[in-house]
């Protein structure tokens, strides 16, 4: 290296330097002293104590552990994919040239801009059970009995995920840019050929925005394993029975209201390898499916 | 390799650079500057932290105003504070707490064991505050592991809160409230109005004019409630009182599966196959937040509830006009015990690594004088933790049951939340077994017998962890005397 080359090392690094700085004190060091708050009993008040594994041992047999983690999949299993249908097709309708084309994006849109906590509390009173905007609307369809959706353990988890859909306007937003990006030719010479509008989504849409899918499917994994804020706000400690009690508030509960820094400290790693798994075998099955234009 | 002109003007980037990385790395810190410790004319600042705000927080700030004018060496200054329990915990584990908090009695055992707390028996001793000041049960609640670590401020009991108007028109005499659990059942299937179709047509009827096959088929619809066991639904965990159970044996063991328990279990059981899983839920979705005119109790529609002494604040509030009374709640087995309370306490603790823990006694040793409890619990509307009130106390409180409660807190009935570390979460696993109970999902056995097993795994764990740690606890406890007194004035910080 010339001194030259050295002086323009020091230089860059000195440029980076607040990020690396930053990084190195409020990421890296968090990450690395939970690992081993991880392998401690710890209670953030005393001294941490080695325990080994104990706290990874401790969740093979927590029956709650294992409730969180099958509500928060089943609700990444119902949110994600819905989700990614739901934010496809309405960016593809919204692509469409209509009137007011701006003005439905905008609407779309909002809901993405609202506080979380706003839109749970606004959305604790629409699922209310008795006067509730969606079953007020149910019962004049005709449903006398409508769900108690937020107090009955079997529908507090289609409620969430029903809300979720509310907030798809960022997805729809990526999606729309991807849309504008597929060329016009392609879908001329399709009309040439006499192709329907479906087949001409399936085999040049879809193909041409495979990226920008992949991307919010990656993007959903890690979301939807997370989801913490809604299911906080409106159903506290999990809802009637734990019904949805999601891993991200149960790693919560342990740490704040349980004290058991530790033991949620060794759920966060569980959730981090969990979804570094899950981003794994998206990734590997979906090779084949994306196409980069440049590649 | 060209230089750019800007890489030649050596001065101005590595200047600039050199600033900013010297901000960030004093950032942290000069952000946040030390807390002044004195007022300019010298007298020392204590920081107080409480979660009160409204007039109950207008209560503390005049005795905080009145403290702070009666002497001239300390300066209290109050800062209202949400969460408190988390912000405490989390202030104090980073070694920059208030000097004063104020907290709850049930906060006490998990704070104190894991050394967040200063133990007061010192200070108190030296101050000549003693049991005797106080009604037994809130000086009790204050200590822990035999050492202590709070002193009260505002008291609470509970009693049974009834609706009298709709006593007279179910038929019942306002002035014979329930004597057992049994005549409260009966009474609140009299005062429990539902709605359902005969014979095509929609009437309302009280629960007993139910036909049997009515009864059976549960096909109605709830519109006023003589009780609820789950409104307010504070204290669900605790309702086994009412039947002679104990939720721990007071040290290494958690009793969840105690006859007890299971009975009040089984109270909550009734409640779900008398009036029908359903149709409690979609009743209960009805209400409105508790601080509301929504709230069930204060719209008349439960007309029995459990509540506290604050209740009066909200009924005077909400429902201003509403005819109500107040009676000891009873309990399970009258010729036993006639009837159960429940006790807890907002209280002043003092953290641990406090900057001026002497000074912040002053200040809560003040709090303890007659005067200044009445002044506060007048404001707040409650009722005096001391065991001498001036002769008008009572005369004067807005509350026309205050008395009832007082003696509710000085009986032997007095119960309170276990005294364990692990509450917060034993609370939460017997509302998750509630749930699954009044779902008519579980039997009430087996969901006791999940919560014990859990519990008491946890319990072990945490027993494991203290007789790890007693015997360094209790000597630092003991010897609080030598660093509570090389507490330098100047706030250097104690460790």
């Amino acid at each position: 290296m010339t001194r030259g080359e050295r002086h323009n090392l020091r230089t860059g690094l000195a440029f980076v330097s607040p990020w690396i700085i930053g990084f190195l004190t409020f990421t890296l060091y968090p990450v690395g002293v939970s690992l081993y708050y991880s392998l401690c009993d710890y209670d953030v008040l005393s001294t941490p104590i080695w325990v080994g594994a104990l706290n990874y041992r401790d969740m093979l047999t927590d029956e709650i552990f294992w409730k969180s983690l099958r509500n928060t999949f089943y609700f990444a299993a119902f949110s994600l994919p819905l989700g990614m249908v739901v934010s496809l097709l309405t960016a593809i309708l919204l692509n469409q040239s209509i009137k007011g084309r701006s003005l439905f994006r905008a609407i779309f849109f909002i809901p993405s801009l609202v506080p979380v906590v706003a839109g749970a509390m606004v959305w604790i009173w629409i699922l209310n059970g008795n006067f509730g905007l969606l079953n007020h609307a149910l019962r004049q369809l005709g449903i006398t009995h409508p769900p108690q959706w937020l107090s009955d353990p079997a529908w507090t988890k289609p409620s969430l995920i029903l809300m979720s859909l509310w907030g798809v306007g960022n997805t729809v937003v990526i999606y729309l840019a991807a849309l504008q990006d597929v060329p016009r030719s392609l879908y001329e010479s399709a009309d040439i050929d006499g192709a329907s509008s479906i087949r001409k989504l399936w085999n040049i849409t879809i193909p041409l925005i495979s990226p920008v899918i992949y991307f919010n499917l990656i993007m959903g994994i890690i979301g939807s394993l997370q989801v913490f804020a809604q299911p906080f706000v409106m159903l506290g400690g999990g809802g009637p029975n734990r019904s949805a009690l999601f891993y991200a508030v149960y790693i919560y509960q342990n740490a704040f209201d349980y004290r058991l820094m530790g033991y949620a400290c060794a759920m966060a790693w569980v959730l981090f390898l969990i979804v570094l798994l899950l981003t794994w075998i998206a990734t590997r099955s979906t090779r084949h499916l994306i196409y980069y234009a440049g590649e | 390799m060209t230089r750019t002109p800007t890489t030649e003007r050596r001065g101005g980037p590595r200047a600039t650079l050199l600033g900013m990385m010297v901000l960030l790395a004093v950032g942290p810190s000069g952000c946040a500057p030390p807390q002044q410790d004195r007022t300019d004319d010298g007298r020392v600042i204590v920081q107080y932290w409480e979660k009160w705000t409204g007039f109950e927080g207008e209560a503390m700030q005049g005795v905080v105003d009145r403290f702070n004018a009666s002497q001239n060496e300390i300066v209290v200054k109050k800062l209202t504070i949400s969460q408190i329990d988390q912000k405490l915990m989390l202030s104090t584990a980073g070694g920059n707490p208030p000097d004063v908090a104020g907290i709850w009695t049930h906060a006490i055992p998990d704070f104190s064991e894991k050394g967040a707390l200063t133990p007061l028996d010192q200070m108190a001793a030296e101050a000549g505050i003693t049991r005797d000041d106080y009604i037994p049960v809130f000086w009790d609640l204050c200590r822990h592991r035999g050492f202590l670590w709070a002193l009260p401020t505002t008291p609470a009991s509970t009693a049974l809160h009834y609706n009298r108007r709709l006593f007279r028109e179910a038929g019942l005499d306002p002035d014979a409230p329930p004597q057992s659990l049994a005549e409260l059942d009966r009474m609140a299937e009299q005062l429990t109005i539902v709605s359902l179709l005969r014979d095509g047509q929609p009437v309302q009827v009280r629960y007993p004019d139910l036909t049997e096959q009515e009864k059976a088929a549960i096909e109605f619809k709830i519109v006023q409630m003589g009780h609820l066991p789950q409104e307010p639904g504070w204290w669900m965990a605790t309702w086994p009182y009412w039947f002679g159970g104990r939720l721990w044996d007071g040290d290494r063991t958690i009793t969840a599966e105690s006859p007890g328990v299971i009975a009040a279990f089984e109270w909550f059981e009734g409640y779900a196959r008398k009036y029908g899983v359903e149709n409690l839920r979609s009743f209960g979705a009805s209400f409105g937040n508790f601080s509301s005119p929504q709230n069930p109790f204060l719209s008349e529609r439960v007309a029995m509830e459990l509540q506290g002494e604050w209740m009066y604040n909200f009924i005077d509030k909400f429902a201003p006009h509403m005819e109500w009374d107040v009676a000891p709640f009873p309990a399970q087995h009258p010729d036993k015990k006639g009837f159960v309370t429940l006790i807890e306490s907002d209280v002043l603790v003092i953290p641990k690594g406090a900057r001026h823990p002497r000074e912040a006694f002053a200040f809560i040793r003040y709090v303890q004088s007659q005067a200044a409890m009445e002044q506060l619990n007048l404001g707040q509307k409650k009722f005096s933790p001391l065991s001498h009130v001036s002769p008008t106390f009572v005369a004067e409180h807005p509350n026309p049951h205050i008395a009832t409660f007082i003696q509710l807190a000085q009986s032997a009935n007095a119960c309170y939340m276990p005294r364990l570390s692990i509450w917060s979460e034993y609370k939460d696993e017997m509302q998750a077994a509630i749930d699954q109970t009044l779902a008519l999902d579980t039997e009430p056995r087996v969901a006791l017998a999940a919560v014990q097993k859990r519990l008491q795994r946890r319990l072990d764990r945490i027993m494991r962890r203290w007789d790890l740690v007693r015997e360094k606890r209790v000597k630092e406890w003991s010897n609080y005397d030598t660093w509570g007194t090389t507490q330098p004035a100047n706030g250097t910080r104690l460790r």
